[in-house]
Order: structure tokens, then C-alpha cells, then sequence
């Protein structure tokens, strides 16, 4: 698949933009955060979203979705990450959607996917358990249960976890495999405890004590999924952080252009430039690693996992380069609150945290590699 | 596309019958691919035969009009050239600045006359051309360049001094850019003149770098008549041409394995081989963390660059030419190449410290010297400071 947007993938970004920047803008966001909205998004905007389909981008027509894939998921999450806009897409269509497609069985996808699509069901993955990021540790347990499973165990950084409807879990079995399991929200034993962010998003610390559970699919077969729907998790991710890379770079472009000092344009002055044109590069090189990325979830390409830790390598450092280089260059007004900058930085933080930092992914990377 | 598919197989059939077998294994040093040219020194009667079947297939500037020594390939069908000789590993049969920098730029700007008489040498290796741009005085200031033509009668009169000129010692002719109006604003007064280094007063001389090689020169014009013909393009026009060019060849200088590259043109195994034999460890984890973490970001950061070059060659078949933003390649390609460089050597320690002689390889020797080519990359064709002010004017719009 080409690196560059086809026409239709055209089209929706400019629909995307163009709804993104009415009902979505930093200022709604701002809205949100200022007024401490519980569910931390606008579900009637979301609606709106689902109406338009994006809930169903990537999923099939039988239950509802558009059939089409990560490439268009994509330019929809940039867009959202242009204007930081809240929404539960990530949560609830790359990463608990995804689980679902890959690993449910042909009634778990149907029940879950279908009401997903249609903007009736929202869902939160839950498989972080070490303050940084490192999916092996899974301590969780799953025990089988007269009708299914229970299980046992903490979660913390549910992204989204407070609105999930239906949470995605890793569990470890008796066996030791690691599987993924289903737990509704109003479940026994399930406690749900919403945090407040850097970025003003909301995650969720989880606990299980024996809380009734299903399991998605075969939990024995799933190991491998598990890391199947983290590749693709880290991939949407450094979409939506694309975005948010797009934007704080062009936001402090035009203010180098803008603002005077000496008597001309800061954007005058050679140190400057030559940041900017560094800082150019990097958004350059961030992108096309992100597009390969996403169609190589498309193409089902061989090397997917080096691909997700290269795009997610990259956009977690370019994104919180781009945050630190923007609230620098802004000067004053880019450490106040009424400045949009620093907002792009501190979601810079929490996207490079969130599914492995740059040094996470390049071990990573030399691990798959075979160094 | 059946066409395509026709052209392909067709392709392969002739290469297949055509290609000798030892043009068929990878090139073990730049001297394994011609340049062309009359002093060229062939390194196996193979090579002189491979060349002189590509150029008559107009295979060596497959894109290139069929008067002009190409074979007037489509850019698709140039690729899937270039693809299928990759397929059985042929080597080029030719690399040369007339190629990648003149040529293009003749096509464009030159006169019929022009491109008959001075490309299908290039297209045959007949001639091999060096670039007469830098002198001791201009640099990256390149347009306050002095080296004076004056008009007399059908011809110029040169005279002047260029520095830096690359193999300039082994080349036929020079493409140069002279001064032909010292009254004019600095970039209005240069002209693009071709200039046979054969003529009287015309010397090149080598000047030993810090590798220890000697592949740049000083050439200097002592009173040399050119005829007029031979400018390219109009009388003071020349820094339009001189830009397009520079554009070439940042273009060719950003390709990873293109001529420009040092280490391109030699196949060597990947940094994590060199490390494993170094560190003496057969498999698992690299047990030297901090070097693996470094051959990681290095191999991460050459992953999104490929990315990119792929981005926009699939932006160039949607119609997209070659613009400023060649500047970005050179500079990125640039600096990951130093970076590699420097990291073949890192990766030996001691093994990498050898100058010539006993108790060095071979290949530790090579790695120690491309070391120091390598920084090279940043300064010719316009160093890296140049790549970020053109990136920050012309392609991010920001004021003077
Ligand atoms: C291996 C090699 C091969 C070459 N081959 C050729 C050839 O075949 N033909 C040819 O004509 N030339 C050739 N060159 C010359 C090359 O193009 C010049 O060296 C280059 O353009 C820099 O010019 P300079 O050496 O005069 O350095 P200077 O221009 O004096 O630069 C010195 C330093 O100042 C910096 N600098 C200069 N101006 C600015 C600015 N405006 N802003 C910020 N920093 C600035 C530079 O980046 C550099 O770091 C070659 C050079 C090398 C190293």
C-alpha cells in the first residue's frame, strides 16, 4: 500500500478535520477539563462520531462497521490528536475492539463489536500492572469458575477504564499461559477507581477480587494475541500522537513567525532555525514510520511487531521533543495554562509512557531483531 | 501493466544472458564499480564488457532519450530495471557525476546540439565529468565565486582557481560555473560552462585528506579558451542551473547504497555481526547494553529514513518533483551515515584504532578509514548548516 493518502483516505480527513475542529477544538477540551466532566469526553459528540461511523472503521460489515482498516483508523486518530480531543475511540475501538476482533469467538465478536459500532457499548483494555510499561508482567490470576472464570489481581492506567462497559483483561491461568478475559462493569468484586492525569485524561486503577469473568476466545491460545492487539494498540497510539506532533510543531512554527524580539521575527534568528529544521526532520521521519505502521497492520506484514516498536519509538520521542521545543520557544506564555503548548506537552508525557517509551521499544526492537 | 510484465520478463532474459557472472557478486570496493572515462582503469575485462552491453542497451541512463545514450525507459519501467538487476545482483555498470548531476541538467537546459554531443559519451563511461563549483574563496557562500570567463570573439577566456574538486585527477572534463559579469549582483553575474580538461592550461592537482586518500584536487585555469557553445543555458544564468543541479545531487547523496554513500558501494555485514564478533557473544542479548541500545536507535532511526524515501518516491509517481526538500534527505542521510561510521569503529575498540600495517584486518583497516570519509558527508554538496537554513526557507517559510 502506498506511503501517501489515496483519495478517499483524503476525503476523510478533510471530513475528519472538519468535524474535529468544530465540535472537538482545544477549547472543547478545555471545557471539559475545567469543568471536571465525570466520564472525562462529551457522549453526545460521541455519538455524533459513531453516526459517522468511526466507531466501525476498521471492523467488518457484519456487525456493523465500515470494513475498512488501520490506514483510515489512522487519519482519523491524527486528527483527534491534532486538537487533543477526548474521545473514546482509542479505548474503545484500537485497543478493546481490537482485542475483540482478533481473539473473540464468532458470538463474542458479533454481541461486542456490533454494539460497539453502533455507539452503545464502550470498552477499556486492562493489562498494565508495573508503573513502566512491561506487558510480561502478568500477575492477575484467572481460576475457572461453574460458568466461566473469576479472577484476582490489579490494574493500573486503564485508559478509559472509569466509562468501559465492558473491560478486556490479561490473566494468567493455572497453566501459567496468559489469556485475555472479558469483565462487565457493574461485576462483583470489581472495583473501578477513576485518576486524573497529567493531561487532564482520565485512566483507571482496577481491581479484581474474584470477580466473575469470560473468557475472550481460548485463554490458552490467546498469548499470542495478547501481544497481536499490543503492536496494533501501539500503532494507533502513534497515530493519534502523530497528530499532536503535527500540531505543536506548526503552532511554534507560526510563532517564530509571529513574534517580535530585537526588533524582527524570532524566526529570523539562526539557532532557531536550524531547531526548527532539525525538529522538521523528525516530524518527517515520525510520519512515514507511523503510515508504514498502520498499513502494515493492513497488509498483515511479517515484521509488524519491529514496525509498532519503530513507530512507537519515534513518535515518543519526537512527541515530547516536540512538547519541550515548543514550550521553549514560546518562551513565558508557553509555561501559562492559557497557552494551548504546554497542553501538547503534557500529553506528549502521557503517550510516551503509556505502551513503552522509546527505550522500551528500542530494547524491544534489538530483541526481535535478534541482538 | 501486461506491458510491464512483458518488459520484465524480457528484461530478465537479457540481463540473464548478458550480465557475466562475476558483475553478478557484490562490489568488494568502490574500485569493483566503473567510472568511466579515458584514464579509467578497468578491474577485470568483465567489467569493460558489462559496461559496453548496458550502454549499448542504453541501460546505463535508462530514462535518457535514445539520441541522447539512454533507452527512453518510462520511470516505471526504469524501475522494474533496476528491480530486476537487484533480482540477480548485477552490479552498475557505471557510476559517474555526468550521470547524477550533469546529465539531468543538460536535458533540461541544454540545446539539442548539446545533448547529442555531450550525453551519449556520459551514457558509454567514453567521458567522465567533475564539478567545478567550490573555490578557496566560496564555499558555502558558493555565488561569490571569482573564477573569471571573459568574451573574446567565439570563445571565453577562464581564469581562476576551484578547490575541492572531487577525482577531479581522473575526470575528461569539468563542468564549471565562472563569473561573466563582475558588475551584476553576485548571483546574476555566473554562467554553467563545460570544459575540456585536456586543453592547454587546465592542471589538476590532489590534496591529501585526513584518510590518507587523495580524492580531491585543486584545479586551476590558466588562460583556457571554451567555446561559447559550450555554456549551457544564457550568458549570467548560470546560478539557476547551478541550484537545479545541486538539487541532483542531494538527491543522489540521500540515497542509502547510492554512489554517494561510502559505504554503499561495499556489501558488509550488519552492525549487530561486527558487535557479536567483537564482543565475542554467539547469540542472545548483546551482553554490552549500551552498545546495543546504540545499534538499536541507529537501526530504528535508518528504518524511518528508508520509510521516508519511500514516502516520497510514492509521492513523486502522484506527481510530486524534486524540490527543497532534497535538503532534508542529504541532512538526515548525512548524519546517519557518520553515525554509522563511527559506530564500526566504536564496536571494534582497539581493533578499530589501525592505521596501515601488521596486526590489523583488512576489513578493521577499511572501517578505521571510512571513519574519516565519512565526515565528509556533512561539508560536500553543501554542509549541514546550509541543508537546515535551505530546509528553514524554503520548505518551513521562515523569514530572512
Ligand atoms: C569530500 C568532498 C568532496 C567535495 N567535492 C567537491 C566537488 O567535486 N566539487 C566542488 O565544487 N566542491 C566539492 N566539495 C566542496 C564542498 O562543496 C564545500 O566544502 C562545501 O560547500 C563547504 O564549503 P567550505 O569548505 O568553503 O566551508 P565554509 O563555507 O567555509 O564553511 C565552514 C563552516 O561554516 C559553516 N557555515 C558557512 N556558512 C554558514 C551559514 N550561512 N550558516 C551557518 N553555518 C555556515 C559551514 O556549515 C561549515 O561548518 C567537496 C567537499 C568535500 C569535503
Amino acid at each position: 500500500m502506498s506511503l501517501i493518502l489515496s483519495e478517499e483516505q483524503e476525503l476523510l480527513r478533510d471530513t475528519a478535520r472538519d468535524f474535529v475542529q468544530e465540535h472537538l477544538s482545544v477549547k472543547a477540551f478545555r471545557a471539559i477539563r475545567d469543568q471536571d466532566v465525570a466520564d472525562g469526553f462529551d457522549r453526545k459528540i460521541w455519538a455524533e462520531l459513531c453516526e459517522l461511523g468511526w466507531a466501525g472503521i476498521p471492523f467488518s460489515e457484519e456487525v456493523g462497521g465500515a470494513g475498512l482498516g488501520f490506514a483510515e483508523l489512522g487519519v482519523v486518530l491524527e486528527e483527534l490528536g491534532r486538537t487533543l480531543a477526548p474521545t473514546p475511540l482509542l479505548a474503545t475501538v484500537a485497543l478493546g475492539g481490537t482485542a475483540v476482533a482478533l481473539a473473540g469467538n464468532e458470538t463474542q465478536q458479533k454481541e461486542i463489536l456490533t454494539a460497539v459500532c453502533a455507539g452503545e457499548r464502550l470498552l477499556a483494555l486492562a493489562f498494565q500492572e508495573t508503573p513502566r510499561f512491561n506487558p510480561e508482567v502478568v500477575e492477575t490470576r484467572a481460576e475457572t469458575a461453574a460458568d466461566g472464570y473469576t479472577l484476582t489481581g490489579e490494574k493500573r492506567l486503564v485508559v478509559d477504564g472509569h466509562v468501559a462497559d465492558t473491560l478486556v483483561v490479561t490473566a494468567r491461568s493455572a497453566d501459567g499461559s496468559v489469556g485475555l478475559f472479558l469483565v462487565d462493569a457493574g461485576a462483583a468484586g470489581l472495583s473501578v477507581e477513576r485518576t486524573r492525569m497529567v493531561d487532564s485524561r482520565n485512566a483507571a486503577n482496577v481491581r479484581f477480587d474474584g470477580t466473575p469473568a469470560q473468557a475472550l476466545g481460548d485463554p490458552t491460545a490467546s498469548a499470542a494475541v495478547v501481544d497481536e492487539v499490543l503492536d496494533r494498540a501501539m500503532i494507533a497510539l502513534s497515530a493519534e500522537m502523530l497528530g499532536g506532533i503535527q500540531e505543536s510543531f506548526e503552532r511554534t512554527l507560526q510563532y517564530l513567525k509571529d513574534r517580535d524580539q530585537f526588533g524582527v521575527k524570532i524566526g529570523t534568528f539562526q539557532a532557531l532555525k536550524h531547531r526548527a529544521a532539525d525538529w522538521f526532520c523528525e516530524v518527517e521521519l515520525a510520519r512515514s514510520i507511523v503510515l508504514m505502521a498502520l498499513r502494515g497492520v493492513d497488509d498483515a506484514a511479517p515484521n509488524l511487531p519491529q514496525l509498532a516498536s519503530a513507530a512507537k519509538a519515534r513518535t515518543s520521542d519526537v512527541y515530547i521533543q516536540s512538547g519541550e521545543e515548543g514550550v521553549q520557544l514560546f518562551g513565558g506564555i508557553g509555561m501559562t495554562d492559557e497557552e494551548d503548548i504546554g497542553l501538547y506537552l503534557k500529553r506528549a508525557r502521557v503517550t510516551e509512557l503509556w505502551l513503552g517509551d522509546g527505550d522500551y521499544h528500542r530494547h524491544r526492537f534489538a530483541t526481535l531483531e535478534g541482538y | 501493466m501486461a506491458d510491464l510484465d512483458t518488459f520484465r520478463s524480457e528484461t530478465r532474459s537479457w540481463l540473464e544472458a548478458n550480465c557475466p557472472a562475476e558483475m553478478r557478486t557484490p562490489p568488494k570496493s568502490a574500485f569493483d564499480v566503473a567510472w568511466g572515462g579515458r584514464k579509467a582503469e578497468w578491474a577485470s575485462p568483465e567489467q569493460k564488457q558489462w559496461l559496453d552491453v548496458m550502454a549499448e542497451k542504453g541501460f546505463t541512463v535508462p530514462t535518457w532519450p535514445k539520441d541522447c545514450g539512454g533507452a527512453g525507459l518510462s520511470k516505471a519501467e526504469a524501475k522494474v530495471l533496476k528491480q530486476e538487476m537487484r533480482a540477480l545482483g548485477c552490479r552498475p555498470p557505471l557510476m559517474s557525476f555526468g550521470i547524477t548531476m550533469l546529465g539531468p541538467v543538460v536535458l533540461e537546459y541544454g540545446t539539442d546540439e548539446q545533448k547529442r554531443k555531450f550525453l551519449p559519451p556520459i551514457a558509454r563511461g567514453d567521458i567522465r565529468w567533475c564539478q567545478g563549483y567550490s573555490e578557496p574563496g566560496a564555499g558555502s557562500d558558493l555565488a561569490s565565486l571569482q573564477c573569471k570567463a571573459e568574451r573574446d570573439g567565439d570563445d571565453y577566456v577562464v581564469n581562476g582557481q576551484k578547490v575541492w574538486t572531487s577525482e577531479a585527477h581522473l575526470s575528461d572534463w569539468i563542468f564549471c560555473l565562472v563569473r561573466t559579469n563582475s558588475d551584476a549582483s553576485k548571483h546574476d553575474g555566473i554562467s554553467f560552462l563545460l570544459i575540456d580538461m585536456d586543453d592547454p592550461g587546465v592542471e589538476a592537482t590532489p590534496i591529501e585528506l585526513i584518510s590518507g586518500a587523495s580524492m580531491f584536487c585543486q584545479t586551476f585555469f590558466d588562460n583556457v579558451r571554451v567555446p561559447v557553445n559550450h555554456r549551457i543555458g544564457a550568458e549570467n544564468a548560470g546560478w539557476t542551473i547551478a541550484k537545479k543541479l545541486l538539487q541532483h545531487e542531494r538527491e543522489m547523496l540521500s540515497d542509502p547504497g547510492g554512489s554517494g554513500s561510502p559505504t554503499g558501494a561495499r556489501k558488509r555485514g550488519t552492525l549487530a555481526d561486527d558487535a557479536r564478533l567483537s564482543l565475542g557473544a554467539s547469540e542472545g542479548p548483546l551482553p554490552d547494553t549500551a552498545l546495543r541500545e546504540r545499534i538499536a536507535r541507529l537501526e530504528l532511526d535508518t528504518l524511518c529514513y528508508k520509510a521516508t524515501l519511500t514516502r516520497s518516491a510514492d509521492g513523486a509517481k502522484a506527481g510530486r518533483g524534486v524540490g527543497p526538500e532534497t535538503s532534508m534527505f542529504k541532512l538526515y542521510m548525512s548524519e546517519l551515515n557518520k553515525r554509522k561510521s563511527d559506530l564500526r569503529v566504536r564496536i571494534r575498540g582497539a581493533n578499530g584504532l589501525g592505521w596501515t600495517g601488521e596486526g590489523f584486518a583488512r576489513d578493521d583497516l577499511a572501517a578505521t578509514r571510512e571513519w574519516l570519509n565519512s565526515k565528509a558527508e556533512s561539508i560536500a554538496g553543501g554542509t549541514s548548516e546550509i541543508q537546515r537554513n535551505i530546509i528553514a526557507k524554503r520548505v518551513l517559510g521562515l523569514p530572512d
